[in-house]
């Protein structure tokens, strides 16, 4: 039997290795994940927000910092990179959709990425909101790895701007596929554009929790408003702040 | 597999480096996307497999990681504990903000997607 005393140094140990935070990530979201497959794939019951509730109630619960949380998990973090590298293999795949589909993507890249970052800024300066909160909120519909890069370049908080980009992510996974069927439009290669360019990669993943067409739509969505989003922020934050 | 995640990374070194060494506007992962896409076009063949196919070392590693593309964004997200003060303190300026603008990001760019494309098609049926 083993007594109380020797299970906090059991602790003690695993808590300062990056081994437990590691695999407590992957853990949580398999279980998220399977909640989510049980619900049929209902909207609300997102394995990303589940995920992080979760372990956010576990950091506190446990008193452990977010950097000693990071030190496991950042093995995670880092596969976002190549992630988002390997969007370009259904990008190649359905190069003929895509083609069939220029201009109405260039259109919707062009009306849509301006329109995710004056939405933000308008809305939050109607309500009050300080500068440096508007310039962490400009980027806040492109990917974690661009948009931090974006908040550095134009001077918002790129730990903020992380904070915004997966809130957004989250809200846009869980809305997209109501608010499109209330809408009527059973174009899933429309759906998957919105979904990926208002809502970047967890858009894009719950995208292809529905269609693999609207998985590729919104990975190149998603690709297409990173570059676009890093090309024009400038542009929108010398219109807010001359 | 591991023949596919070094392509990936290889592009997402060589879209990094571009983007720095040139300071393009650019992000570094935006260009790793295009060098895949430009190597994948280099390599494919009139007949025979291709570098994308699902059971090829790329397609492997590209759908594995595609498969569990939510998962990467957990760390990030967790990190929110680090800003509960600022949250509270525009909690609703901030969630009006992010709600309501993703839902008119949502629409707006589905209604012009929609909307270019039927012209598309019905300039082509005529």
């Amino acid at each position: 039997m083993s007594q109380p005393h020797d299970l906090f140094h059991l602790w003690v140990y695993l808590a300062a290795s990056p081994l437990l935070w590691l695999t407590v990530t992957i853990g949580v979201y398999l279980l998220a994940q399977r909640l989510s497959a049980l619900s049929g794939y209902n909207p609300l019951v997102n394995p990303v927000l589940i995920s992080i509730v979760t372990i956010v109630l576990l950091l506190l619960g446990t008193h452990t910092d977010y950097r000693v949380y990071f030190a496991g998990a950042q093995f995670v973090h880092f596969t976002l990179g190549p992630a988002t590298v390997a969007l370009g293999v259904p990008l190649y795949r359905n190069r003929h959709l895509v083609r069939q589909a220029a201009l109405p993507i260039l259109a919707a890249l062009l009306v849509g990425a301006p329109t995710a970052m004056l939405s933000a800024v308008w809305i939050a300066s109607a309500l009050g909101a300080p500068l440096p909160l508007k310039l962490a909120l400009i980027p806040k519909s492109v990917t974690a790895g661009i948009a931090m890069g974006i908040a550095r370049q134009i001077g918002g908080d790129p730990t903020l701007t992380a904070v915004f980009v997966i809130s957004t992510g989250i809200i846009g996974a869980i809305a997209v596929t109501p608010l499109m069927n209330a809408l009527g439009i059973r174009d899933y290669a429309a759906r998957g554009f919105a979904a990926g360019l208002a809502s970047h990669g967890i858009g894009t993943a719950r995208a292809f929790q529905v269609s693999d067409v609207a998985g590729a739509f919104a990975g190149l969505a998603m690709a297409l408003n990173g570059l676009m989003t890093a090309v024009v922020a400038p542009l929108i934050l010398a219109l807010i702040h001359p | 597999m591991l023949q596919g995640f070094f392509v990936l990374l290889a592009c997402q070194l060589f879209g990094e480096a571009l983007a720095l060494g040139l300071s393009l506007p650019i992000p570094g992962p935006v260009l790793g996307i295009m060098l895949l896409v430009l190597y994948l076009f280099a390599r494919r063949r009139p007949s025979g497999p291709d570098a994308a196919d699902h059971e090829s070392p790329l397609g492997l590693a590209a759908d594995g990681l595609l498969r569990h593309l939510g998962l990467l964004f957990v760390p990030a997200g967790v990190g929110i504990v680090q800003s509960f003060h600022l949250v509270l303190t525009y909690g609703a300026a901030v969630v009006v903000a992010l709600i309501g603008s993703t839902l008119i990001t949502l629409v707006v760019t589905v209604f012009v997607f929609r909307l270019v494309s039927r012209g598309v098609s019905g300039s082509a049926a005529a």
